[in-house]
């Protein structure tokens, strides 16, 4: 049995960590909070293994704990993903002079 | 009507997907490309979702479409009525469920695979990665959600014995799982979770409140570890990719929040603060007397002032204090006063905690300054405005040695002119030390609850 799929496997997972340490490590401080909540929602994509699972799922068991895994890992997505854009929603520069608001 | 994709298709699908998650951190670099980042990152999610389901051998879709549908509701309802408050123990919950997830994804196609008898070898690691991390850190986010909730103990909760039960609980989990590989039985590895479970609430019990940035952030590593596991056992590149991107993000930002209170990781996971406090106590300040003051009197101080640096901590959280506080700097610059935020890396519950409440009180982030930009300012600053942060402002960390934090880096706030430290009372912080700032000649304490203090500290200075 070749070990081709594994070595490749092993290939993108140290590239993929490599390349993540360098783009993560430009994210100021200011911005961890949602960087952590950023990264936990990247994390939903365990959702894509799981509709695998479940989507095949041929017996009682691999249903059980498909449908669970599956509910888990979407509001992991949905989640992660609402609560980082509300973070990130907040973040403003000085506003600029108000230009013709109403109570400028 | 759904297409059925080839496994290459899809394979190309998560390409895609993969660099789309990068790109979207490297986004998060600027806070005006952060938001656009974020959207970049769904796009990626929702390229990988809809290939995944338009795969050839994919067809259950009454239970996929049950069970996202449910998920959506749940994440959605959750991440929109949180409040900004509590945004540490959501992601901690969320994280939790992520883990869960890829321990569920294990599980179930260990168990496909063992009844087929097609179990490969060199898929024991990722199973054993998967299942016991995804299991602890689902119980752990749990604990470290109840902890931020305040529905446990914020302090350690130590017993006797603990560190032995605690190796015996993950070796037998780690055991379990090895067995079950050995053995192609399902239930083994059921029960390596459930250790592995056990494990996750045993590991972050003992952990302190002040503590869990850094116990958030890694869980974030190990889930992202589990999801790799994950991904090798399913040959599924995105599950690959993103995980090894949340890895290396929980991971840096450990090692980030450990630097930030010089204290090693393996100090704040299994060091049980109290343990440490029981060392030393640090040198006491009883018998000395802490000046109390008033609004009045601090308003008066405040227009006289200069140069204000107002220093957030855990309580102005915990008071919701930030919008308040937002209105007096508004107020002081009206008068032409020059205002700065210090922000400690570890004030608060997460890393940061302090950037996002101010943001939500709409504080220009350019006025937020961290721990290096800010210290040497302390010295030409009139006052000092500390609201509810303690621990970080001690200067106990830089003289006594017999301290908890001593070598934790502080804000110099007793290099400024003057200080008023907003509080509710003079019970001692997480560290449970006395804070030598409060003795200081030049500080004067403003007790109260931190949001009623500063209105009070408005409605004075528009009297002046």
């Amino acid at each position: 049995m070749t070990d081709l799929p594994l070595v490749l496997e092993l290939t993108i997972l140290v590239l993929a960590a490599l390349l993540g340490f360098e783009v993560i490590s430009k994210v100021p401080t200011m911005l961890h909070t949602p960087l952590m909540s950023g990264a936990n929602f990247i994390h939903g994509i365990v959702i894509v293994g799981a509709i695998l699972v479940l989507g095949t799922a041929d017996d009682s068991f691999t249903k059980v704990v498909g449908f669970a895994a599956l509910v888990l890992a979407t509001a992991n997505v949905v989640g992660g993903w609402f609560v980082t854009d509300r973070m990130l929603g907040m973040f403003k520069r000085r506003p600029e002079p108000k230009r013709d608001e109403a109570d400028g | 009507m759904i297409a059925a994709l080839s496994q290459t298709t899809v394979n190309l699908a998560y390409l895609v997907a993969a660099g789309c998650f990068i790109l979207g951190i490297r986004f998060l670099s600027s806070p005006r490309t952060a938001r656009l980042g974020n959207l970049l990152s769904a796009i990626g999610m929702a390229v990988a979702v809809a290939f995944t389901l338009a795969l050839e051998n994919v067809d259950r879709y009454a239970f996929v479409a049950a069970a996202i549908g449910i998920g959506a509701v749940i994440g959605a309802a959750g991440a929109r009525t949180v409040r900004m408050t509590a945004m540490p123990q959501m992601v901690a919950l969320l994280n939790g469920a992520g883990g869960g997830a890829a321990a569920g994804v294990a599980l179930a196609e260990f168990n496909r695979l063992a009844r087929l008898g097609d179990l490969p070898g060199d898929t024991l690691t990722a199973v054993l990665a998967s299942t016991v991390l995804g299991g602890l850190t689902l119980t752990g986010s749990v604990v470290a959600f109840a902890k931020l909730q305040e529905l446990v103990r914020g302090r350690p909760i130590v017993f006797p014995g603990q560190r032995l039960v605690n190796a015996v609980v993950i070796a037998a989990a780690v055991g379990l799982a090895i067995a079950a590989g050995a053995t192609d039985e399902t239930v083994l590895l059921g029960a390596a979770f459930a250790a592995a479970a056990v494990f996750g609430i045993l590991l972050v019990l003992p952990i302190g409140g002040a503590d869990m940035p850094v116990v958030i952030a890694l869980l974030n590593a190990f889930s992202g570890l589990g999801g790799v596991g994950a991904g090798f056992v399913l040959d599924n590149n995105a599950l690959i990719v993103g995980g090894a991107l949340v890895g290396a993000s929980g991971t840096l930002l450990t090692l980030l929040m450990a630097k930030a209170m010089n204290r090693s990781v393996a100090n704040v996971v299994f060091g049980a603060f109290g343990q440490i406090e029981a060392a030393g106590d640090g040198r006491g300040v009883d018998g000395a007397t802490v000046r109390a003051t008033t609004p009045h009197d601090v308003a008066v101080q405040l227009s006289f002032a200069r140069k204000v640096i107002i220093v957030p901590g855990y309580g102005m959280a915990v008071a919701q204090a930030q919008h308040d506080i937002g209105a007096l700097a508004d107020i002081l610059e009206e008068r032409g006063v020059e205002v700065k935020y210090a922000i400690h890396p570890v004030a608060g519950r997460m890393p940061g905690h302090m950037n996002v409440l101010l943001a939500e009180a709409q504080v220009p982030y350019t006025q937020l300054y961290e721990l290096e930009r800010i210290n040497p300012e302390f010295p030409q600053t009139d006052l000092a405005l500390v609201i509810g942060a303690n621990d970080v402002t001690n200067p106990a960390a830089r003289s006594d040695r017999s301290s908890p934090i001593y070598g934790m880096p502080i804000l110099e706030v007793d290099k400024a002119a003057s200080v008023v430290v907003l509080k509710r009372s003079m019970s001692p912080g997480f560290a449970g030390i006395d804070n030598e700032l409060y003795v200081d000649p030049k500080t004067t304490m403003l007790f109260g609850d931190a949001r009623e203090s500063v209105l009070h500290l408005i409605t004075a200075m528009k009297d002046n």
